[in-house]
């Protein structure tokens, strides 16, 4: 391994660890390339992870920033000419999913960790009905199970994402794509795993079937308890949905931080350029940016750090040299940004304090609709700790 | 409460004021479909009874789900297919030829990675509309396909004209496709969500070129998309269709912002909002109707969280609830019987928000 910034890896090479019991998935310096020798793709780069019991992981990015490839290689799903390169997964502190035999992974795929794709349409099988797809998991899995049992936990599962079991009978032809993905939902969740990875699960949907879905998948998670990896390129949703938010930028892991504190307080450009690229839903209507040019080929990547050509900020050294992930806040939240070294000023707009509302205000002039005062805390001491609604 | 047509709603807000470019009227489409189960020559009701304008200048958003039959909308206006019933006025008068009407309204399609031909180079995908047109001359056909790509922002333009589509980020080719229907100088450019197969970063990048066209050409744009958010961004105009009819239409702001129609306030409660101080909770639930046998009346009513009797019943008109803005909807008609306003179903346990449809009006 070739990786020589930091020294995080080294505590987890022998055997059991350390391991806070509440890390589910710990991923340490992941690289997964596209091809072999020269002409390979970095396609992840040294990418650092940990994804907790019952907490939803949103991990944001572009097409081509490398966050399915992520999720592919940790449950090593990933397909020829993907390779892992280097870094270590752990699963509940001990079994190394980047290193694991067959048997080990099948005993750990499904029942722990389950995997939602985004196409329904193609992950359902065709000429099965939905019963029997469920049925073929249970026997698969559960091979003690009888057939009545199996059905019945079939029927269960349908009900529990709001379909009524009389469905069971139906090909996924005669579902709606909404009812599709629920069935996916359904059948991720057959074997009670500890761990949903999602893979932009409602991206082909509309907007109100996309609601009505996370709304039950976020009931489902606080009833089962189990933690989700949601990938989406849409960050005002993960914002809305998720505990803590990674986001990620030509393969690189560029920011990560508690979701309310990235969308009211980035400290990487990438991720205010992100957000400014989202017109919202109220308040007066202006003239908005995004970010100039476009995300950088894989092929052929920039010297430094992969974001520079379209960052505003962008210093000298941000040409030459590619930053590490600095931790920030004390260990709370990472930036990968020169400009949150110290060394610099930091801009004003990647400073923001990240427990207070955005309404920065002096008190006087807090408008009476506001929050009531009580609410907010008086210093920025916890980042994550204020009221925001939606997640518990 | 006065009623008036939906497309008078758009006067007091559309750029200038001034006479519409194109205009439907009573635009309808049915598809027929195969005879289901016994029901003879059965048809998918796409848009029914459609009037718009779309005046210099402006732009005007159909924002709406999957099925509800903007897609089919925006072809009705391009005349790539014909409409069952009702008309598509330009300038006023019954639209000329098939080429004439091509060269004032122009289509951008989707996705940039399946309109552009792959073993074309840009500099042939932008020659093609200018020689069918006969608007080129030979001599002339380099610096005019240097002042399209400039026009939307792709410089250095010799070298983009030189390229492959494949050589091109998503970005790029949808700037392509727009420069080809800017090619014919079009007076109407009707986008079928031009940014939806984009990467989020590079979409706004888009949408601002639409506005700078229509601010720097007097473009009527008609942008088509389910994301109300960009909507509010970009249009003058929204209207919001639902199962292949306008149900909402205002000034964009004020849509959003005093949604009057029930679908919209779902819609809206949808959306992926982080400003939202509580977790939503959706006004409605269900999915949009078959379309083959449309319900009754409003063709919202089955899953209105508000419907009453009469809702099942008869179509309700447009009607205005603010200065350019109108809604279809039961709840903001006066004079219904007891009997008619008579709630359809149990009223919905009141776990949302303590405004409920209507109360801006008054």
């Amino acid at each position: 391994m070739s990786g020589a910034t930091s020294s995080a890896p080294s505590s987890v090479v022998g055997g059991v660890v350390n391991a806070d019991p509440d890390v589910l998935i710990e991923v340490r310096g992941l690289c997964v390339d596209y091809g072999l020798g020269d002409d390979a793709v970095h396609a992840v780069v040294e990418a650092d992870l940990e994804l907790r019991r019952g907490e939803v992981l949103g991990l944001a990015g572009e097409s081509g920033s490398g966050k399915s490839t992520l999720a592919y290689a940790i449950t090593r799903l990933l397909r020829s000419p993907g390779v892992i390169t280097a870094g270590s997964a752990r699963f509940a502190g001990s079994v190394n999913l980047l290193s694991a035999g067959q048997r080990e992974l099948r005993g750990l795929r499904w029942n722990e960790i389950a995997v939602v794709l985004q196409s329904s349409m193609n992950a359902l099988n065709p000429v099965l009905s939905i019963g029997t797809q469920f049925s073929d998991v249970l026997r698969a899995h559960r091979p003690g199970m009888s057939r009545a049992d199996r059905q019945a936990r079939s029927a269960e599962l349908l009900e529990m994402v709001g379909i009524p079991a009389d469905r069971l009978s139906s090909y996924p032809h005669e579902l709606s794509g909404g009812m599709r993905q629920r069935v996916m939902i359904a059948t991720a969740l057959a074997l009670d795993p500890s761990v949903v990875i999602m893979d932009e699960p409602t991206t082909a949907l509309d907007v109100v079937t996309q609601r009505e879905i996370l709304e039950e998948l976020m009931a489902l998670r606080n009833r089962l308890g189990f933690a989700v990896l949601f990938i989406s390129h849409d960050l005002s949703l993960l914002a809305e949905i998720a505990d803590s938010i990674a986001v990620m930028y030509a393969g690189r892991l560029v920011e990560r931080a508690g979701a309310s504190a990235i969308f009211r307080a980035p400290r990487h450009p990438y991720s205010l350029g992100l957000l400014s690229s989202f017109p919202a839903l109220h308040g007066p209507r202006r003239a908005m940016e995004g970010i100039p040019g476009s995300p950088p080929d894989l092929r052929n990547m920039p010297s430094g750090c992969p974001f520079h050509p379209r960052c505003g900020y962008a210093l000298d050294r941000c040409r030459s040299d590619p930053p590490p992930l600095l931790e920030l806040d004390a260990g709370a939240r990472a930036a990968a940004c020169w400009l949150q070294d110290g060394r610099v000023a930091v801009p004003a707009e990647l400073a923001r304090p990240a427990a207070a509302p955005p309404a920065a205000v002096p008190p006087a002039a807090v408008p009476p609709a506001a929050v009531p005062p009580a609410a907010v805390p008086p210093a920025a001491a916890a980042p994550e700790a204020e009221p925001t609604g939606g997640r518990s | 409460m006065t009623i008036i047509p939906l497309d008078r709603a758009h006067t007091p807000n559309g750029a200038n004021g001034s006479r519409p470019v194109l205009e439907a009227r009573g635009l309808t489409k049915h598809f027929p479909v195969h005879a289901h189960r016994g029901a003879g020559q059965a048809v998918v009701h796409a848009v029914e009874d459609v009037t718009l304008t779309l005046p210099r200048a402006g732009i005007t958003a159909i924002v709406g789900e999957s099925g509800s039959g903007k897609s089919t909308l925006a072809r009705l206006l391009a005349q790539l297919i014909k409409p069952t019933a009702g008309s598509v006025l330009l300038d006023g008068a019954a639209t000329p030829g098939r080429q004439q009407y091509a060269r004032q309204v122009q289509l951008v399609l989707q996705d940039p990675f399946s309109s552009l031909n792959p073993v074309h180079n840009i500099r042939y995908h932008l020659a093609r509309p200018l020689q069918v047109h006969g608007l080129a001359s030979r001599g002339t056909l380099d610096a005019q396909i240097a002042e399209l790509l400039e026009r939307v922002a792709l410089t250095p333009a010799d070298q983009f004209a030189a390229k492959y589509p494949h050589e091109l980020s998503g970005g790029q080719r949808q700037r392509v496709a727009i420069a080809r229907a800017l090619a014919t100088r079009p007076r109407v450019l009707l986008a079928d969500e031009p940014v939806s197969m984009l990467d989020v970063s590079i979409r706004l990048g888009v949408l601002n070129l639409l506005a700078d066209l229509r601010e720097r050409e007097g473009l009527a744009i008609l942008y088509v998309t389910h994301d109300i958010a960009s909507a509010r961004y970009l249009a003058d105009v929204i209207a919001v269709m639902y199962a292949g009819q306008i149900i909402e239409s205002g000034p964009a702001a004020q849509v959003t912002d005093a949604p009057a129609h029930p679908y919209t306030q779902l819609l809206l409660s949808a959306a992926p909002d982080p400003d939202r101080a509580q977790p939503p909770s959706l006004r409605g639930r269900g999915a949009p109707p078959n379309l083959i046998r449309p319900p009754s009346g409003c063709r919202f009513h089955p899953r209105c969280p508000f419907a009453m009797a009469v809702c099942a019943e008869e179509r309700p008109t447009a009607t205005a609830v603010a200065l350019g803005h109108a809604s279809a909807c039961w709840l903001h008609a006066t004079g219904l019987t007891t009997a008619q306003s008579r709630p359809l179903r149990k009223p919905p346990q009141e776990i949302h928000g303590p405004q409920g449809p209507g109360e801006e009006k008054q």
